[in-house]
């Protein structure tokens, strides 16, 4: 029993305390359960994070053998190292101040401790996922968070678009799933282990090493940095993956924070940087993942510029975001991918969590067109998206200002070939994120309020339970840069990371540091830009947009309904599915089979005793007795000839 | 210890149970009563002896154990019975699963007790010999047996369409039942024994082989099913009583999987090697044709029997890997699946109990007024979509890591299967559960009851513990799998002149 089994396994208790017997401890008991363990992993967490980056240990604990099955062999167990380390504490961090909000946010549900219980589940799953030594334990924490997701995105199962939109979450995740368990096969056949450490230990002779893969011969590694990718396009979202998450905003709102935005669709960016030593010789792959990196930062950020409903602004900045983070992975600046996501997690959790606070105190609207100078009114509120909407455009000295720059720094001056389309693609998207995010600001906060009276005569500001966490989620979003930049990214990283994903002297990231000053300004004009734009579209001239969309409609349509994946992806996938399920069901197994087979056969059979008028009953107990006399005779056959012929 | 015929007594108690309850007379409702404690108490005490064996099984040992060897019809047709890694965990499923049915009949099954609890213990005997046998008559009579009671339960205590389920069911099986007893024959007159593991060694000639292949494939294939053989299981799913469901799904198709792996795979190992691609071909065209057909059933059990045809598409996957993941995979996958979708059948029963349909349209919004009900299909649902944690991950996972070691783009067909599993299941469970609470007669209905409740906490944590911690499970089937693998790769070498080829051939097994 170490500090790590109480941090991973308390929210389990949490979770199965709350699940099970939420009858006997009540709604309260099961809040108390769930979010006091959750809170003790968090600070547990904290330590855990100096001990290991900071003073250099590194632990594994095996907890339970699970699987020999020939030279395949894999275990429960704790692996603790820096990046896991810091994922704990995001994930813990985040994971308890949102069990605080949720105490608040979901006071009037009726189903709160199954709430909570979910919650708990959730990190439970994450927390497996990040302290794996091995692929598959990995791969159980990854299937759990989506057992979670779907869980909570239907949490209101009354709303039909919130049943269809669980059910898509977890569709679309097994499609990054399929491509991520054939690249354990695949690292499984090449290697011989799955667990991270023999891996590692055996690539190098793998360089060059080509196998066959759907009967063709390809590079090795290549082959299995790209099917782990594209387990990761499914659980970060990205481009041809992406559409589950925007529909998840259906769940509830803190788990859209914590879940959709802080931890769990990230859980592909921290699977790409554990692999970062097999990403190294699969240069391939890497291009790959800049290419739909940054172009998932583009796509997203552009959809994000129309959307009129608040929750779905922030997914899209998500997604975009994480866009970001595979850019980095893409440039090999594994830190500085994991330090976006580290940040990301405070301001995008803060951006949610206020946005939640907004939806709270508006009776539920979601509609930002119905918003409207609400600063006055829920002034707390008002601040702590100012906060989260500074970090993430990257205000100078915010936290989002040092990761996001870096990960364009890198894509500049890595050698990668899609290296200038990484970088475009991001500087673009960070103009587009000004926008929107000043763009959701403007309308929810500043201007005339456009509610109805009802509804603004019961605008109120959130309890402490609600604010305290955002304030907390607040100073992280303006300190975290300043901080920890130098430990993640900067001189320190060497020794903070210790191996634990591929970073040190001469790496992408102190070429970085080496680029022209102009390139180093550039996202910060960007976030100048669409800033000014934003003002100017929104406050000075309220009548622009609406004009805007009016003299380019075919752009605005395209827009606004997210690029048409949804309409694509129903026409190519979902109703081809159904209308060939019914065509094998009824062509296939009805008319063909057993129309040539059994009941064929039966016509035949019925029309043959029709004539005979012998075996016409149909009746089961003859063609029971049939087969009974049948093994009598074999029986007896062979009791009068004694065995023998 | 070692000498008491505990396998024998495993034949003999149910039939021992079912000789009680012909002596109970009278129709009286006490009498009924009577017969279902009788029915209870025997499988409880077969479940308790099934365990006694998993004791005194030899974890580690190879061959066959707790063998018992008699005289039977003249001197070279024996009563022998032994089991070993591959077929000692099956009699173990089989008594597992018996006392769950009884309980789930307790309340459903009001007319004709008497036979009904028999039928289902004679079941017993017949399967638990099935999978104890070691003489290919003994074997057969088992085998056929099995489906004389199977076949009553359909159509005595089945729904209306059940003189046409019971005649597919028996058109279909006796075509391949045929066609493998003339194969035992054959077999018997060229090799002069029928013993089994003597015949394990038997050398057929290659032609000969495939023939004899093809013969017991056409048996084998129809139990898994394997397609375009399957079309029997969803109508006698639908038509048969819960419990004969659960039988029928938990027990019965993992007989054909269990014949590939004593009979096929080891006496004619050359035409598993060249037919592997048959099997390969047919049970991809299974997992995807089959996953896309559930996808648009509107009848619950029929969408459960056409995923359970997918899910042994990645057994048979697994076992002609021919490599250890893929074959502990297929067994492991065929225990999960026993467990699994007896569940889901189960989970059908309980509803339908109260409401008498299966049709999904009917419901919808249980989750409002059924949460304990919810919770536990919830949890064998996503035992059947294979969720990391349950019994259906480890088969699923290792059958999968086997096939793309013979051939990726197998694995590739049938990771689509999991796609798709995903997919009929939850929109399955969506339409059950969630949603509004509509529908006047729902409202009405109770959540699961003690006696269910019976049922499922057993089921569940066999489950997770499979899932979690399956060691005991694959340290039973390890030793027996690495054998027969090693086995196979010897006679595959064997007939090859160069006695460097077949050195070379050997240490293929040790690389995976």
């Amino acid at each position: 029993m170490s500090q790590f089994h109480i941090i991973v396994f308390g929210p389990l208790l949490g979770f199965l305390i709350a699940g099970l017997f939420a009858k006997q401890i009540g709604d309260r008991g099961a809040m108390a359960v769930t979010t006091g363990l959750v809170t003790l992993s968090a600070i547990l967490s904290a330590f855990v994070l100096k001990d290991v980056a900071f003073d250099h240990n590194q632990y594994r604990i095996l907890v339970l053998e699970w699987v020999r099955s020939g030279s395949l062999s894999f275990d429960w167990t704790l692996y603790i190292d820096s990046l896991t380390a810091v994922m704990l504490v995001v994930v813990n961090t985040v994971s308890a101040l949102v069990h605080w909000y949720s105490i608040g946010y979901m006071s009037h549900d009726p189903h709160r401790a199954r709430f909570f219980a979910y919650l708990s589940l959730f990190t439970f799953a994450m927390l497996m996922l990040v302290t794996s030594d091995n692929l598959v334990q990995m791969f159980f924490g990854w299937e759990g968070v989506g057992l979670a997701s779907y869980l909570l995105i239907g949490f209101w199962f009354k709303k039909p678009s919130a049943n269809a939109a669980a059910i898509k979450a977890f569709v679309v995740n097994r499609v990054g799933d399929f491509g991520f368990s054939l690249g354990i096969f695949a690292l499984f056949l090449l290697t011989g282990s799955v667990i991270f450490e023999d891996i590692f230990q055996s690539l190098e002779g793998f360089a060059d090493a080509r196998f066959v893969f759907l009967g063709m011969d390809v590079h090795a590694l290549t082959t299995i940095a790209v099917l782990l990718f594209v387990g990761a396009m499914g659980k970060s979202a990205q481009l041809f993956l992406h559409t589950w998450l925007p529909d998840a905003m259906e769940g509830p709102t803190p788990v859209s924070a914590l879940i959709h935005a802080a931890t769990m669709v990230t859980a592909g960016v921290f699977l790409m940087a554990r692999m970062s030593p097999l990403l190294e010789l699969a240069p391939g792959a890497l291009t790959l993942i800049m290419i739909i990196g940054g172009a998932t930062a583009f796509f997203a950020a552009s959809v994000g510029l129309v959307q009129n409903d608040i929750k779905r602004v922030i997914a899209y900045s998500t997604c975009s975001q994480l866009g970001y983070m595979f850019v980095a992975i893409g440039a090999s600046a594994y830190g500085a991918a994991i330090f976006h996501l580290f940040t990301h997690a405070f301001f995008k959790a803060l951006l949610f969590l206020g946005a939640g606070s907004v939806i709270h105190a508006m009776s539920d609207e979601q509609d930002m067109r119905k918003m409207g100078g609400l600063s006055k009114m829920v002034p707390l509120t008002y601040l702590m998206m100012m906060v989260g909407t500074l970090a993430l455009t990257g205000f100078p000295y915010t936290a989002g200002f040092f990761s996001k720059d870096m990960i364009i720094e890198s894509a500049f001056a890595t050698h990668n070939p899609a290296a200038s389309f990484g970088f475009l693609m991001t500087v673009i998207a960070a103009f587009m994120t000004s926008f929107y995010s000043w763009r959701l600001v403007f309308m929810t906060f500043h201007g005339t309020p456009r509610a109805d009276e009802k509804t603004l005569s019961h605008v109120h500001e959130s309890p402490a339970v609600m604010w305290v966490p955002l304030a907390i989620l607040a100073v992280g979003a303006v300190i975290a840069g300043v901080v920890f930049s130098d430990a993640f990214i900067g001189e320190g990283r060497l020794a903070f990371w210790a191996g634990s994903l591929v970073a040190g002297e001469g790496d992408v990231m102190d070429e970085a540091h080496h680029i022209a000053s102009w390139i180093k300004w550039l996202p910060t004009g960007m976030m100048a830009l669409g800033f000014a734009l934003s003002f100017l579209f929104y406050i000075a001239k309220p009548g622009l947009p609406a004009a805007m969309a009016r003299t380019f409609p075919a752009a605005y349509q395209f827009l606004l309904n997210k690029w048409y994946f949804d309409e694509l992806y129903d026409r190519i996938f979902i109703r081809p599915a159904f209308w060939i399920g019914r065509f094998l069901w009824v062509r296939g197994d009805q008319k063909t089979i057993d129309g040539l087979g059994p009941d064929g056969i039966a016509a035949q059979v019925m029309a043959a005793a029709r004539r005979v008028r012998v075996l016409q009953s149909g009746y089961v107990y003859h063609y029971a007795f049939a087969m009974l006399i049948g093994i009598a005779l074999v029986i007896t056959y062979f009791v009068l000839t004694g065995g023998g012929f | 210890m070692a000498d008491w015929p505990i396998l024998t007594a495993l034949l003999l108690v149910p039939l021992f149970g079912a000789l009680l309850i012909l002596s109970i007379r009278g129709e009286s409702d006490q009498v009924k009563q009577n017969i279902r404690y009788v029915a209870m108490f025997t499988t409880l005490a077969e479940l308790l002896l099934a365990v006694i064996m998993w004791i005194m099984f030899d974890v580690g040992e190879a061959g066959f154990q707790l063998v018992e060897d008699h005289a039977w019809i003249g001197e070279s047709i024996r009563y022998k019975l032994g089991v070993d890694g591959i077929s000692m965990l099956f009699i173990v499923l089989t008594a597992f699963l018996m006392p769950l049915c009884i309980l789930a009949s307790w309340q459903s099954v009001t007319r004709r007790v008497k036979d009904y609890m028999i039928a289902f213990l004679v079941m017993e005997t017949l399967m638990i010999g099935v999978f104890s046998a070691l003489d290919v008559f003994l074997f057969y009579i088992f085998f056929e047996g099995g489906l004389i009671p199977m076949f009553l339960i359909i159509g005595v205590w089945g729904g209306v369409r059940r003189i046409y389920a019971s005649f597919k069911f028996f058109l279909y099986t006796l075509l391949g039942s045929l066609l493998m007893l003339v194969a035992i024959l054959w077999m018997y007159l060229d090799a002069g024994t029928a013993d089994i593991p003597t015949l394990l060694d038997a050398d057929f000639p290659v032609h000969v082989q495939t023939w004899l292949w093809l013969a017991f494939f056409a048996s084998f294939a129809v139990k898994m099913p394997m397609w375009p053989v399957h079309t029997w299981l969803p109508d006698a799913h639908v038509e048969a009583p819960t419990a004969g469901s659960v039988i029928l799904a938990g027990v019965m198709l993992k007989m054909g999987g269990y014949g590939f792996l004593r009979f096929s795979i080891p006496m004619f190992p050359e035409a598993s090697e060249t037919l592997m691609w048959l099997v390969f071909g047919l049970s991809m065209v299974a997992v995807v044709y089959t996953s896309l057909v559930a996808l648009v059933q509107e009848d619950m059990k029929k969408l459960i029997a056409y995923s359970s045809i997918a899910h042994m598409g990645f057994v048979t996957i697994g076992i002609f890997a021919l490599n250890p993941q893929g074959v502990e995979g297929g067994i492991f996958q065929m225990l999960s699946h026993g467990v699994v979708s007896a569940a889901l059948f189960l989970c059908v029963g309980v509803v339908y109990d109260r409401l008498h349909t299966r049709e999904i349209s009917r419901y919808g919004g249980l989750v409002n007024i059924m949460p304990k009900y919810a919770l536990v299909f919830m949890i064998f649902a996503m035992a059947s979509v294979g969720l990391p944690g349950t019994s259906g991950f480890v088969g699923e996972f290792l059958a999968l890591t086997g096939a793309y070691l013979a051939d990726s783009r197998v694995a590739f067909v049938a990771a689509l299967g999991v796609i798709l599993a995903a997919a009929y299941m939850l929109y399955l469970y969506r339409r059950i559960f969630f949603g509004a609470l509509l529908k006047e007669d729902l409202k009405a209905l109770r959540d699961l009851n003690g006696r269910e409740i019976a049922i499922f906490v057993p089921l569940i944590a066999v489950v997770l513990w499979m899932g979690f911690y399956p060691k005991p499970f694959l340290d039973v089937i390890n030793p027996s799998v690495e054998a027969l693998l090693r086995a196979h790769q010897v006679s595959i070498a064997a007939p090859i002149a160069d006695p460097l080829d077949a050195q070379a051939a050997e240490p293929a097994l040790d690389d995976q």
